[in-house]
């Protein structure tokens, strides 16, 4: 038996692009336990409804990450509209579906990108940040904003999609299709890609059910869940399967996700067809009273949105659970008897967003 | 301190930001907007670093992690505050666990605003401070000079 | 055009005293614990555990009222990743929680205000 000795990884290190510290006990070259502590990124944003009243609320909701911001601000609008029972018109519910997209597409990339980085493929990460930034240009193009862009209001959304732009957004996507089944090859098909993250990390479905883990990361284990089925937005209205693979290696999370961003150009392309003319808002007058519980998907998994509201225009309670937080105590478990050069790539393979995380 | 001229290296530091000002700075990184053209390479190690990024606000756990990341970075050095969190602690300021901006903790040279900060705005903040780098690196060694 | 799985959310109302009784039920009905955590209004706490079906997408809660000085037992024995939670609702609302299996001692995030979440009496807007 090897001597047992105890690594600290971050906050500050190169694969990570936030901060996160894990105490690694490794015997040897294998990493016996992993125990996180977090705290690096807590601002306490959920203090905040004491002194912002809820529709400013909604600004606040969405500086939770930078990433998935869009999806942030509209759990929050849908759960108050929720508590007051308003109506978002149907053209508001498809733009929210299309942006949904945007951002789980670009989410994605970037993830590719920093896989990618973290097995040292430099030219790849490049080739995916390349693409992400067509997103970016969309998102400018429809709202004026990159990463967090603040459309969302309660009630409906506060930017319209014209014709001439929803043209531009599908001969992108048209173009992009062609690029992600190029990456595609080389992520899945690659011998050196692939001897990085073949059988490393592998969670089985149960164990993936057991630890409460959400998301791509748990449909790469097998576990059949998406929250978008519930059908918010316009997601009823859209024909899609969750994708889901038996594997529950770093390869098969690889692999979901990147299909992930296939699905998404074909959701985005529905949503286009299907789009009725009309209103994106209504107006909302009066203040919430009532709780509810919002699912939505995330591109990193469930999250869940929380508010609690007593009548006046101050909230009791919002909290956002998000699916970094879920996923973990997976990390941990893919962490135990792994090889101490493959913990950047089980980091990265949760998709990690620290600052959704401790808010 | 010659050999410096137009090479400066860059460390990124996320503070308690929310992402959105972190992948602006990485996106910078990449192609499309290529802040390498002005001679700064990215590093992860602060003992090779002569210009720090900064993005977030300070909270009271972060507070020492970057105050030790200053002090290891050899002199002379410039620190950029990227994002309206770094510069006054933005929307989060009201927040019990933010201190306020990167200032409260180090010396700030060179504020970059924006929520997030646009890549055009965080290129024109690394061009000011790799100018500001060359002047102290200048007058580093015109010092250095003088004494011996 | 997709079939849509939306239950209504579903609220249980319980005593404290059957929290690891009914935690368990649904913990051997094969539910995930999805989220858990605490409110502090009217000088108590309500804490929720909330439980989700996967393949159904139903969605239920278990909500406790308790007293400020209630202790509550600890529900990681059944799920052991709920410690993030049951931490996270010790260090930010001061919730006296026994038998944590990984307690961090108010030290998950390690904030230097004391308990934020917890409104005292008389502070309250």
């Amino acid at each position: 038996m090897g001597k047992r000795s105890v690594i600290p990884f971050g906050p500050q290190h190169p694969v990570l692009p936030e901060p996160i510290h894990l105490d690694l006990v490794i015997e040897d070259e294998k990493v016996i336990e992993a125990v996180p502590s977090i705290g690096f990124v807590h601002r306490g944003l959920e203090s905040l409804v004491q002194k912002k009243d809820f529709n400013e609320m909604t600004y606040i909701v969405e500086r939770t990450c930078g990433i998935c911001s869009f999806m942030h601000g509209m759990g929050y609008c849908e759960s108050v509209e929720h508590i007051m029972n308003v109506e978002v018109p149907e053209r508001g519910r498809f733009l929210r579906t299309i942006w949904c997209e945007m951002s789980r597409m670009h989410s994605h990339l970037l993830w590719l990108g920093l896989l990618a980085d973290g097995f040292g493929f430099e030219s790849l990460f490049y080739q995916c940040w390349r693409m992400r930034e067509k997103i970016l240009d969309l998102f400018e193009m429809t709202t004026g904003g990159r990463c967090i862009f603040s459309v969302n209001k309660i009630g409906g959304v506060l930017k319209d999609i014209d014709g001439d732009m929803m043209a531009t957004i599908l001969s992108v996507l048209d173009g992009m299709e062609k690029e992600v089944k190029d990456i595609r090859k080389v992520f899945l098909f690659d011998y050196t890609v692939e001897s990085r993250l073949k059988d490393v990390g592998v969670l089985t479905k149960q164990q993936a059910h057991d630890l409460g883990c959400a998301g791509p990361f748990a449909r790469a284990s097998g576990v059949k869940m998406d929250m978008r089925k519930r059908g918010y937005a316009a997601y009823s209205q859209i024909d899609f399967e969750p994708i889901t693979s038996d594997i529950g290696d770093s390869y098969a999370r690889c692999d979901v996700r990147i299909n992930e961003i296939l699905q998404s150009i074909d959701i985005i392309r529905q949503a286009a067809a299907k789009m009725p003319q009309g209103e994106i808002s209504v107006k909302v007058t009066g203040n919430p009273n009532g709780e509810y519980f919002m699912r939505v998907e995330q591109p990193r998994g469930e999250a869940v949105y929380y508010v609690k509201a007593n009548g006046t225009k101050f909230l009791d309670r919002m909290r956002v659970r998000t699916p970094t937080f879920a996923n973990l105590p997976g990390m941990l478990e893919t962490l135990k008897g792994a090889d101490l050069a493959d913990v950047p790539i089980l980091v990265i393979t949760i998709d990690p967003c620290i600052s959704c995380t401790e808010r | 301190m010659a050999k410096v001229k137009r090479s400066p290296w860059l460390l990124h530091y996320d503070g308690s930001s929310c992402n959105g000002c972190d992948i602006e700075v990485l996106a910078c990184l990449t192609p499309v907007y290529d802040v390498e053209r002005f001679g700064v390479v990215n590093t992860g190690d602060p003992l090779q670093a002569d210009i720090l990024l900064i993005t977030g606000g300070i909270n009271t756990q972060n507070q020492s992690v970057v105050k030790q990341l200053y002090e290891q970075m050899p002199r002379p050095k410039v620190v950029v505050a990227v994002g309206v969190c770094a510069c006054t602690g933005g929307v989060f300021k009201d927040c019990y666990n933010i201190l306020g901006g990167a200032d409260t903790t180090i010396p700030v040279d060179i504020y970059v605003p924006g929520c997030a900060a646009r890549p055009q705005a965080i290129i024109d903040g690394v061009v000011k401070a790799v100018a500001l780098f060359q002047k102290r690196a200048d007058e580093y060694s015109a010092k250095k000079e003088r004494k011996n | 055009m997709a079939e849509v799985i939306c239950p209504d959310n579903v609220l249980e109302e319980i005593n404290v005293d059957e929290l690891l009784a009914r935690v368990m039920a649904k913990k051997n009905a094969g539910l995930r614990l999805s989220q858990a955590c605490a409110v502090c209004v009217n000088g108590k706490y309500e804490l929720s555990y909330s439980f989700a079906n996967d393949d159904t997408y139903e969605y239920t809660t278990l909500r406790a009222v308790i007293d400020l000085d209630t202790n509550v037992p600890s529900v990681t024995a059944f799920y052991p990743f709920a410690f993030l939670y049951e931490n996270e609702m010790k260090e930010l609302f001061g919730v006296k929680i026994d038998m944590i299996n990984l307690d961090y001692h108010d030290k998950l995030y390690r904030i230097s205000a004391e308990t934020p979440f917890l409104k005292k009496e008389g502070e309250e807007k």
